[in-house]
Formats: structure tokens, sequence, C-alpha cells
């Protein structure tokens, strides 16, 4: 009689799958390998073994614990892999592999945690960086927010290779790959049950591709900084990019590229897209002469499509970002203080 | 974007200034009352456009700003009642009480505070949450009072007996007689909030013009609107005129919006109010009429509102008053900055200090 009753099978996360018994394995085999696996990851030994390759590398870690866990242009998932992939693409590096450390909450539905590692899969896959090495956790209710993710990541940086904040030079021409404030935006409406009108997306994107297209593309040496502006916004990388590099960055309002519908939320709400997070976009500060091909070589990529050269580094006041406003006004760009709150009125 | 860029249009924005320029026949000081404005002005970088001629002084029109440390400290005491939850605009966060305890100090220890963008929200926590008493700190002029009072009515109809409203809702004229009274102050024009007078009207300002002698323009919000406010105003100054003029046709009437005034008049009744660093004034604030005691949560809860004690050594008060500028201020950059601010106008992005700190040429 009872072969006729489909087994119990819990819709919801259990304290017992994080409990390393069978509930584990079974969460393990049936949701994690069915979709990320891969000749190393399927092995479930206790760490991933690569093999040697040239170059040096980059190691680098980030935590996700981004709400609403889903968002129009991605979710909690794809964020774990580009932004950990970005950070590495960010010093030059080409993104090996990934490790991916899930913190559940009981009580999160099996069906948001299988959406969400469908889009680590195709993320991954997309970007060609294998998952090799995971780790789960579950929390009791209440002990964490339905899921944070942390995912670190192992790059080669190829010979000759030298990005970093620390050798932007006065000169310097610096690009935007792409329109800014799109995923801030998108985040702090959704938080906010905002209904605006217009297609609000996150930018979520895997910067990588385009980045080693750059550094095939151009003559060695001549990227001297790659930051992806996410929390703080491109006004607060700059700043730290002005910090580290002890010279001065000048922008213009008028070039940086914004999107009319992220622009209108951002008068509606009085934000300033200047500090709003972005998760598929880079600024590049490149020696003058190559600026143009720079810019080019980023447009002709999808990634890079509505690239901008947005200003200059100069040697004037050292550590100081200054804008120049539409209407011909300058005004002195300070990185975020707190989180950016809605005004009243 | 329609609506915005023809405001911030380059080659306006020169005629303008060119035309203003010649318009400013002598030296005038401007008190800019809204703190919307004091922002615009900065952000758009029109502050380092204007004839040296002109000066600016931001006035008290920073709903945030001019909420008493008292009044905090009201707030805090709601927060930690059991089975409160507060409902709160953003900006009123991370505002010091007395003791600098914040009500993002509050959350943090445990109390129930949600940021929400407006008084609906708060009175649909209410709905979701019927266990709980949800509370809204009111704040801000006539802009914002006919949304709460929208809301109270809204929660009488629905039946919703778990929202309540902490009224500290202010007008703008009193203060505006009291402070412009003092002729010390050497004010000549009144850069007139653009969205306080779409309710009240252009006509509510007219007082300050017969009594105090001053060139009072309604502006808008963009860089042209702001300067077209000023050319109106250099002209009267320099024809030795003051009356009410409307350089904010477009959101701006002479009347006002008799409609929203009336739903206000139904909810709030005048009452005295405290303001941070200008003291109690007579007449200036709105509380929650006996007809819906339900709502009110000051009376309902039995707040009091303890006496103010004003951080030592900040000088908000006198920079709402227009008598100093935030570098005046001995902490201002140093112990007082927008990750930890110690005065209130540091705190809102619309406060005086922070529009400096943000976008002044501080170093």
């Amino acid at each position: 009689m009872t072969q006729n009753i489909a087994p119990l099978r819990p819709e919801t996360i259990l304290l017992d799958h994080g409990s390393g018994g069978l509930a584990s394995q079974e969460l393990i085999s049936s949701l994690f390998l069915k979709h990320l696996g891969n000749t190393i990851l399927s092995a479930l030994e206790d760490s991933a073994v690569m093999e040697n390759q040239p170059g040096r590398l980059a190691f680098t870690t980030d935590s996700y614990v981004v709400d609403p866990i889903f968002f129009p242009g991605g979710d909690i998932g794809t964020l774990a892999v580009h932004g950990t992939i970005n950070d590495l693409a960010m010093r030059g590096a080409r993104p090996l592999c990934l490790s991916l450390g899930l913190i559940l909450e009981e009580g999160l539905p099996l069906a948001d945690l299988e959406r969400i590692i469908i889009s680590i899969r195709d993320a991954s896959q997309n970007s060609g960086v294998p998952i090799v090495t995971g780790d789960t956790k579950v929390v009791p209710r209440g002990k964490a927010d339905k899921i944070f993710i942390n995912t670190s990541g192992i790059g080669l940086v190829a010979d000759g290779v030298e990005i970093s904040a620390t050798r932007a030079k006065a000169g310097d021409k610096i690009i935007l790959s792409g329109s800014m404030g799109d995923h801030g935006i998108t985040i702090m409406t959704r938080r906010a049950g905002i209904a605006l009108a217009g297609d609000l997306r996150s930018d979520s994107m895997a910067l990588h591709t385009m980045v080693q297209k750059l550094l095939a593309g151009l003559p060695t040496g001549t990227i001297h900084t790659l930051r992806d502006p996410t929390r703080g916004g491109v006004a607060t990388t700059l700043c730290e990019i002005a910090g580290s590099s002890g010279l001065m960055i000048e922008i213009e309002e008028g070039r940086i590229p914004v999107r009319a519908e992220v622009r209108a939320a951002c008068e509606i709400l009085g934000l300033d897209p200047l500090y709003l997070a972005n998760e598929g976009k880079c600024l590049a500060l490149v020696a003058p002469d190559i600026a143009d091909q720079a810019l080019a070589l980023m447009q002709a990529c999808p990634e890079g499509a509505e690239a901008a050269i947005i200003g200059t580094v100069t040697s004037g006041d050292p550590g100081r970002v200054v804008l120049k406003t539409t209407i011909g006004g300058t005004r002195v760009i300070t990185p975020l203080h707190g989180a950016p709150l809605p005004r009243i009125c | 974007m329609k609506y915005v860029d023809e405001f911030r249009d380059p080659e306006l924005t020169a005629q303008l200034l060119h035309e203003l320029e010649t318009a400013t026949t002598k030296r005038f000081r401007v008190m800019e009352v809204c703190g919307t404005h004091t922002m615009a002005i900065f952000r758009s970088g029109l502050r380092g456009l204007l004839p040296p001629r002109i000066e600016l002084i931001s006035g008290p029109g920073c709903p945030v700003c001019v909420t008493s440390a008292s009044h905090i400290d009201a707030f805090l005491q709601m927060a930690e009642l059991p089975g409160t939850h507060l409902a709160v605009f953003g900006d009123l966060f991370r505002v010091p009480g007395s003791n600098g305890a914040t009500l993002a100090h509050a959350r943090a220890q445990g109390a129930k505070i949600d940021v929400v963008y407006s008084a609906m929200d708060g009175l649909e926590l209410a709905r979701r949450n019927p266990a709980e008493q949800v509370i809204f700190p009111g704040i801000g002029f006539e802009t914002t009072t006919p949304t709460i009072a929208a809301t109270i009515l809204a929660a009488r109809q629905q039946n919703i007996d778990n929202f309540m409203v902490f009224s500290t809702h202010k007008t703008m004229i009193p203060p505006l007689m009291a402070l412009l009274g003092d002729p010390a102050l050497g004010i000549d024009g009144l850069l007139c909030p653009g969205h306080v007078s779409s309710i009240i009207g252009a006509a509510a300002y007219q007082p300050l013009a017969e009594v105090n002698h001053l060139a009072c323009v309604v502006g808008g919000f963009e860089p042209t609107d702001i300067l077209q406010a000023l050319i109106l105003m250099a002209r009267q100054i320099s024809e030795g005129r003051a009356e009410v003029e409307n350089a904010y046709t477009r959101a701006v009437t002479w009347e006002g919006n008799a409609r929203a005034r009336s739903m206000v008049d139904t909810i709030f009744e005048p009452a005295d109010m405290e303001w941070r660093g200008l003291g109690t004034i007579t007449g200036s604030g709105l509380t929650i009429r006996k007809e819906f005691t339900g709502l009110d949560a000051q009376s309902r809860l039995s707040i009091t509102v303890p006496e103010s004690k004003e951080p030592p050594g900040c000088l908000c008060g006198q920079i709402l008053k227009g008598i100093t500028t935030p570098p005046a201020c001995p902490l201002f950059g140093s112990g007082c900055t927008p990750s930890s601010p110690i005065g209130p106008c540091m705190v809102s992005s619309e406060g005086t200090c922070s529009a400096w700190f943000t976008y002044g040429n501080h170093t």
C-alpha cells in the first residue's frame, strides 16, 4: 500500500540539510552536482587540485547578502559569480575557477535555492569559469536572511600585466564601460516596493572577456588601472583611485552615461547615480595616446557597447575628484557616507 | 530627460547668468529657505558661477535639520516600547538625539525600525503586522504634511487601529517671520521654497515682503529656475522694491493648493513647536486634532517629550538662522562629518553642513 505514496520530499531547507548526513548528501547530488557538476567538483574531495599554469596567481573573495535575492536582470547567484570574476578581471587576471560557499536559512524554499543554483550554473558556464569546490551550511530560521553566498576566485595574471590603482598617471583618460547606477537603483526600488515605469534592470555581468580583449589589443602597460564601481558607485571608486595614486581626477557630468530610466528614478528618490552600485561596469584608466583605441575595443564588446571617456587624471590637487557639471560649474566629489537613503521631499 | 534637461541647458544657463550679472547692480544677501535649494545650488555647481555680489545664506527649510533633539529622544523612547515598529523617512535614521543616540543605533540594538518612502508604506506595514503598533514619526513642512494627513484619513477609513503618527510637523511662515524680524541678519531677498509654495501659494509670503521689506521670489529647483528667480530678485533690489514674485509658475500658483490645505486642516491644528536651534516658535507646528486621537502616538502612548539638550560645540542653531556658515563651526569636517554627524545639519542630505561638506571646496 505504501508503495503508491510518493516519498515525503521536504520543499524547504531544513537544518538536516546542513548536518553532513544523508540529507546533505541528497542535496549535494540532486541539486548542486546536478547543475554545477564537473570533473573536479563531482569528485567531492576535500579540496580542488588544479594543474600548474604559467603566470602569477590572483586570489579574491567576496560575500553576497543582497535583499531581494531575485531582481530584474539577475539574482544573488549571478552576482556571486560575476562579482568575483570581475574582481579578478580588474587586476588583469584571467579567471580560472571559483569556490561557492552557501549559508542557507532554515525554511528557504528549495525551489528558490534551485533557481539560484541554475543562475550560478548559467553564469559560470557563460563565463567559462567553473565552480570547483563548495560548502553548504544551514542556520536556524532568523539567524540569516534566506541565503548568503561567498565566492572566492583564482585567476592568472600574464607577464607584463601590471594593473592597479597606484599605477594611474597624470594625463590618463578615464573610460566608463557603460551606463551607471542600473544595479543600485533596481535594488533600491525593488526593496522599497516602488513600481516605476521603464525597464530598470541590474547590469550584473562578467567583464573578464572584455578585459582580456583590451589586454590583447593594446600595447603592454598602457592600461594602468581597472576598477569595478560596485558599492559606493563611480564617485567612491574614483575617490579611492585618486587617493591611492595621489593624483587628481576630473570628470564631466555630461559625458557620463546614465540611462533615462535610472536618471528619472534618481530624480524621484533624491539619489545621485554617481553613488549607486554597478555590477557589470568598469572604470579603465588608460594612457592618453591609446584611449580612443581602448574605447573602440570596449565598444566592440557587448559588455562595453555604451562605453564613454568621462574624464582625465591630472597632477593638480592630489586625492581630489572634481566634477564639471552640465551647466559649466564644478563641484567636489567625496566618497559615499553611509548607505544612500532617499530624501523626504 | 524631459522636464529636466531643458532646465539644465548650458547655453540657457550662460544667458541667464549674463542677465543676472547685468541685473545685479549692488551687493545683496539672499536666504534660500529650502534645503533642496541649498543642495541644488551646490550640486549643479551654480554656487561658483553666481556673481560674487550675491551672497547666499541657507535658511531653516530642511525638515530633518530642524527636528529638535527632544523629538528624536521621543522617537527613540517609542522605538524601545515593546511591540512597537517604527516606519521612518530615511534621512531621520541617523539624526542624533540629546545623548548622541540615533534610530540607527536603536535598530542595531534590536528595535524594529523600517525606512519607508512614504507614510502610506507605514500604513501598509501596520496592515500586514496587526500584532504590532506601527508608528510613523511625522516630520516635514507643508509639502509633506498633506501626504501624512491623507495617510491618517486612509487609516481611519480602513479601520487600521495599529497605526499612529507622532506629529512634529511644522509650517514655514512663522519661523521666517520670527527669524527675519531680526535686522542684524541683513537679508535683502528670500528665495522662497518651490515645493512648500505649491501648497501654501505665493501669496503666503506677502507679509514678509510688506512687514520685513524683503524681495520674495518663489523659485524652482533646476539651475535655470534658480537663476530666473535670482534675476527677478536682483531687479527688485536694484529698484528698491519688496514684492512677492513667482518664478516657478509651472508648479506654483498665487493661491496654492486649497484641497491639500483643507485635508491638513481636517486632521491637524496649529500648535507651538520646538525647532532645533531656534527654540519654540508660537503657532509654528501642527498637532493631530482630538477627533483623531486614536491615531496620535503622542497622546495614545503617553509619550513625554524631554527637554532638548544640544550637542556641545554644535553651531547648527546659528547655521539654521543664517548667522554663520558651516566652515565657521569648530566641529565641521573634524568631529562632525556625514559619516558621524553631531548636528542635524550634517545628517540630512539637504542639510546646510552636509551640502557644504559634500559639494563645497573643503580639503
